[in-house]
């Protein structure tokens, strides 16, 4: 499974669990989590730079833009116009195209709001970036995105910072069946298991930030969701045993006394 | 002159480039964007980039993130 890597615009990734950097006690902690998840791809907010304090650090002296790809995000963006700008900051002040398009819909929930995306994600795609619009778990929609150029889709598992797991196994299923673009589930993950599970759904990889910043010992959980998404890619493609109601003997009958 | 910088007032010099602001505030250019009055200035511009009074600049950059609301307490 060596030759395994996603590929996305014509974009390698090493690994198939992306991670965020927030949440996280500071940037020593943020980069040594990231180190041991083994992720390539690291989700970052646009935000203001401190100008009173000169002092501050800036997270991209922890994370070198030449070992990781930096995914900026539109996070915190509730209108079009808003996410617009956002993204066109983001890839002002990176080195990439690419954008994760976030148009927020309720505070409460954090749900997106998927005619906003849409709107946004069609644009963007025409200014020429590379767009992975969070989405919800609606194989519509994905497929609606997929048709105005996204290169793939990121449906959530569950609300973010959630920690509820997949809440919708079979419309993420049919979701990854209605698009022909690689899927990243984006969004909810709790522990390793579910990791795993989306991986055995068969996602193309999974981005989670609180599940791992969130964890008592997050350094313990980044290499524990690492293994979680490794398993979970190498069971989906080795293809898991029917569930089947009785037990059927592993032990050949032959030989016995 | 006065301009606002990231929401602040601030004094600076008449016809200030952006350039000199980002060096007088100690930011290295090649990690930020700029934006003057809702319009991005691109990082080849700044020396040329004359401020005028009242303009309105935004210094951005990269902080730790993944999804998050309004609020930066509900990330990921």
């Amino acid at each position: 499974m060596k030759d395994d890597r996603l590929t996305i615009a014509g974009i390698e990734f090493r690994s198939r669990l992306w991670v965020g950097t927030g949440k996280y006690k500071d940037f020593v902690e943020t980069q040594k989590a990231i180190e041991a998840s083994g992720a390539d791809m690291v989700t970052v907010a646009v935000r203001r730079v401190n100008i009173t304090d000169r002092k501050s650090e800036n997270l991209l002296d922890y994370l070198d833009p030449k070992v990781y790809k930096i995914l900026p995000n539109t996070a915190g963006c509730y209108t079009v116009e808003e996410a617009l700008r956002y993204a066109r900051l983001g890839r002002a002040a990176g080195v990439s195209d690419m954008v994760k398009l976030e148009v927020i819909g309720d505070e409460k929930t954090l749900f997106p709001d998927t005619a906003g995306l849409l709107e946004a994600a069609k644009i963007l795609v025409k200014e020429g970036f590379i767009v992975f619009p969070y989405t919800n778990d609606d194989p519509i929609v994905a497929k609606r995105l997929v048709d105005v150029g996204c290169p793939a889709v990121m449906p959530l598992a569950a609300p973010i910072g959630s920690g509820l797991g997949i809440r919708n196994p079979y419309n993420l299923k049919i979701l990854m069946e209605a698009v022909n673009v690689p899927v990243i589930v984006d969004a909810g993950v709790g522990t390793a298991s579910d990791a795993a599970l989306a991986m055995e759904y068969g996602a193309d990889a999974v981005l989670m930030n609180t599940a791992i910043a969130g964890a008592k010992e997050p350094l313990l959980m980044a290499e524990a969701m690492k293994y979680a998404v490794w398993a979970g890619r190498l069971a989906s493609k080795a293809g898991r045993i029917p569930r089947k109601l009785y037990a059927t003997a592993s032990s050949p009958i032959e030989g016995m006394l | 002159m006065q301009i606002t910088v990231n929401g602040e007032a601030r004094t600076v010099t008449e016809g200030q480039s952006v350039a000199s602001l980002l060096a007088d505030l100690g930011i290295q250019p090649e990690r930020v964007a700029v934006e003057v009055n809702l319009t991005i200035v691109e990082r080849v511009a700044y020396p040329d980039t004359s401020l005028r009074n009242g303009d309105r600049v935004e210094v951005i950059g990269f902080l730790g993130g993944g999804d998050a609301g309004r609020s930066d307490d509900h990330e990921g």
